[in-house]
């Protein structure tokens, strides 16, 4: 009983930083949240997965998770806003308020789907499905609706976070290969970007996506 | 079928190690031939699958693999004399970053098994990347973003419906497994919703890779910027690639008895590319742009042969190959012209024909081939999906797929035709960067291997078309 009240506190949390992540202008501020919520995921499989994964699976997973999501990437992202010197957000092309109440929609639209979606495997979480939906949403939302390349960054880590969630329902059976493919290609694409990242800081000294417009038809 | 996978991969090492500039793209050239040679060998052996089922030469690798293969060694040839005048770049990425997707392309390829199908196929992404910024110019950064941001968020979500397939399993008595033969033995077991809720997140997957409408909105800006060469391998490898996945989705959902609604949604995407394409080709004033909607184009002209099925799918399994050979031509004589005039805006760029006398009249004769005309082969695929279309009574179809492609026609030739024609007296002209048989030779081959299949057809070939289309429940 105890336990089941923390597992649906950390899928909680986790919701919760979505909206955080939406209503945030601050970027270290969003970059921390990012990571917080990383750090979360990297509980879960100890939570959920304990007693159906092999323990080494478990451990795998869970260590990955707090080691590249909640540690290297952010950092990498702190490094990159001081490097290039940018502190906030400051024209999200959707406003703060409007994000908000997208995510809001996003949830209840996840919680709706994951409603309307019977689980083949009845004994699993029922909290993981919206969770994990929401969370790619807020990602999604995140990357069309800021401007700076940093953000766009988070929006795809946060999008990799929902992924993540709903792969916890796979764990039992899923190779762990594919598993370490998810967390080594979250790291390399984002390792990409930062390098393209500090080629267009370089190139208009700035890191505003708005002024990549010239190619259009 | 290691071999094939692994050769290239050892040779992008390398090519990475190798300090002279002047060598390294013999790398490309080595890894190539050997990736060719490998690859009809294992065509003529028709070997057992590997590594406990996750690698075979089904008939779907079999339509593909020997294109990409073929492809990459005329891009190969081509890259001999394009680096050696671009001397002044550092082609150490671009020559490794080649090999590495040419190894992806083949993963993607043969794999049996949608995890690893979806890992190659963001390796794919994570590698070109970086070469759509050869230039190193602002114009080809902003481009390599799009690339990347977009491309990625397809990736993101395509391992999102790779999951929710895998969910589809897992129920009692369910396979448990991603590997296809699994999956498809496996049939109505399937859950239903997850299976249409994983199809449709699979379908914007890889349909960002393959650059169907809307999903496309990498493509212009990619192929726009980014060198000929990679053009080609873009247009020609990874789209075809991604055909081949989105295919293999397309196999699990017909196995699970939800083809009719995976169908429709592919012929509704496929008329969308096609229309879209329609009317950003009308006035287009950048030729190599014009290529990467006439890539849409021929993208929408698959879905819709795969999701039209019978006749259509080994139509589509055709079209496959020549619209990959085609584009080859099409984008190396862009690159050859492009180099020429230093611009590639309709308005500076006239009588290509005069002063490239080879690559002018190819960029024509690609223009014709990629459009549909006689006698060369997309033509025969292109009507045989009209075929499966009208057989199976599906004339509104048919009718709007023969109305974008005759307006296609129209607005592609204006471009090519300003291009091609006139006298290229007073237009820009970059010294020294004329025709010669290593730029001008290769596409020059691969539109007679388009005319030789439109000329004749073995008829094993028509078999493994055949065989590809069966795969998917055609």
């Amino acid at each position: 009983m105890r336990m089941s009240a923390w597992t649906e506190m950390v899928f909680i949390l986790v919701v919760v930083l979505d909206f955080f992540l939406l209503a945030s202008s601050r970027l270290k501020a969003v970059i921390r949240a990012a990571a917080a919520q990383g750090a979360l995921l990297a509980v879960m499989p100890l939570l959920l997965a304990w007693h159906t994964t092999e323990l080494g699976h478990v451990l795998a997973l869970s260590i990955g998770a707090l080691v590249v999501k909640g540690i290297v990437i952010p950092r990498l992202l702190l490094w990159a806003i001081r490097e290039a010197s940018i502190r906030r957000e400051v024209e999200p092309i959707v406003g703060f308020i409007p994000s908000l109440i997208l995510g809001g929609v996003g949830v209840a639209l996840a919680f709706a789907f994951s409603s309307a979606m019977p689980l083949p495997t009845p004994e699993q979480h029922a909290f993981i499905v919206p969770t994990a939906l929401s969370t790619v949403w807020t990602g999604l939302l995140l990357v069309v609706s800021r401007r700076k390349a940093v953000s766009q960054v988070i929006g795809f880590l946060v999008l990799e976070n929902g992924v993540f969630v709903f792969g916890l329902l796979l764990s039992d059976f899923m190779p762990a290969m594919v598993e370490a493919g998810v967390l080594l290609d979250l790291f390399a694409a984002v390792f990409v970007m930062g390098i393209v990242m500090f080629h267009i800081n370089r190139e208009f000294s700035s890191l505003d996506t708005e002024k990549l417009s010239v190619l259009k038809d | 079928m290691f071999f094939v996978i692994l050769a290239p991969l050892a040779l992008a090492a390398v090519a990475f190690a190798v300090p002279s500039q002047g060598r390294r793209p013999l790398a490309l050239l080595a890894g190539g031939l050997l990736h060719l040679a490998g690859v009809t060998a294992l065509w003529l052996a028709r070997p057992a699958p590997v590594l406990g089922g996750w690698l075979e030469l089904d008939p779907l690798a079999r339509v593909v693999l020997p294109m990409t293969s073929v492809l990459f060694c005329v891009c190969a040839v081509y890259a001999q004399g394009y680096l050696a005048r671009r001397a002044e770049r550092d082609n150490r990425v671009f020559v490794g970053g080649l090999l590495v997707l040419l190894s992806a392309m083949t993963v993607v390829a043969l794999s049996q098994h949608l995890g690893l199908l979806w890992v190659a196929i963001e390796l794919t992404t994570l590698t070109t990347a970086p070469l759509i910024y050869f230039d190193k110019s602002a114009r080809s950064l902003e481009a390599a973003w799009k690339y990347l941001l977009v491309c990625s968020l397809g990736i993101a979500l395509a391992l999102l419906g790779t999951f929710f397939l895998a969910l589809a399993g897992a129920g009692p008595g369910g396979p448990r497994s991603l590997l296809l033969a699994d999956l498809t033995r496996a049939g109505v077991a399937l859950s239903s919703p997850w299976v249409r809720a994983g199809f449709v997140f699979l379908l914007v997957g890889y349909g960002t890779k393959m650059g169907l409408a809307p999903l496309h909105s990498w493509k212009p800006d990619a192929y726009g910027e980014a060198p000929g060469l990679l053009g080609a391998l873009l247009s020609g490898g990874v789209t075809s690639v991604g055909f081949i996945a989105l295919a293999r989705v397309v196999q699990v959902c017909s196995a699970a008895g939800e083809s009719a609604f995976a169908r429709d949604a592919l012929v509704g995407m496929g008329l969308l590319s096609m229309a879209l394409a329609a009317v950003f080709m009308i006035g287009q004033r950048d030729f190599k742009r014009m290529l990467a909607y006439s890539s849409v184009e021929h993208m929408g002209i698959l879905a819709l042969g795969l999701g039209l099925g019978g006749a259509a799918a080994s139509g589509a399994m055709f079209h496959t190959v020549n619209n990959g050979l085609t584009k080859g031509v099409l984008f190396l004589a862009a690159g050859n012209i492009h180099r020429s005039y230093g611009s590639k805006r309709v308005d500076e760029v006239r009588g290509a024909a005069r002063r490239l006398p080879i690559s002018g009249p190819l960029f024509l004769a690609g223009f014709l081939a990629v459009t549909g005309s006689p006698p060369f082969s997309p033509f025969f695929s292109e009507f045989s999906i009209l075929n499966g279309a009208l057989g199976s009574g599906r004339w509104v179809v048919g009718g709007l797929y023969l109305f974008f492609l005759s307006v296609i026609f129209v607005g592609m030739g204006a471009t090519v035709l300003k291009v091609v024609q006139g006298d290229p007296t007073g237009a820009p002209e970059v010294p020294a960067s004329g025709d010669t048989w290593l730029t001008a030779g290769p596409p020059l081959l691969l539109l007679g291997l388009v005319l030789l299949l439109g000329l004749f057809l073995p008829r094993e070939l028509k078999l493994v078309f055949d065989a590809a289309a069966a795969r998917v429940g055609g």
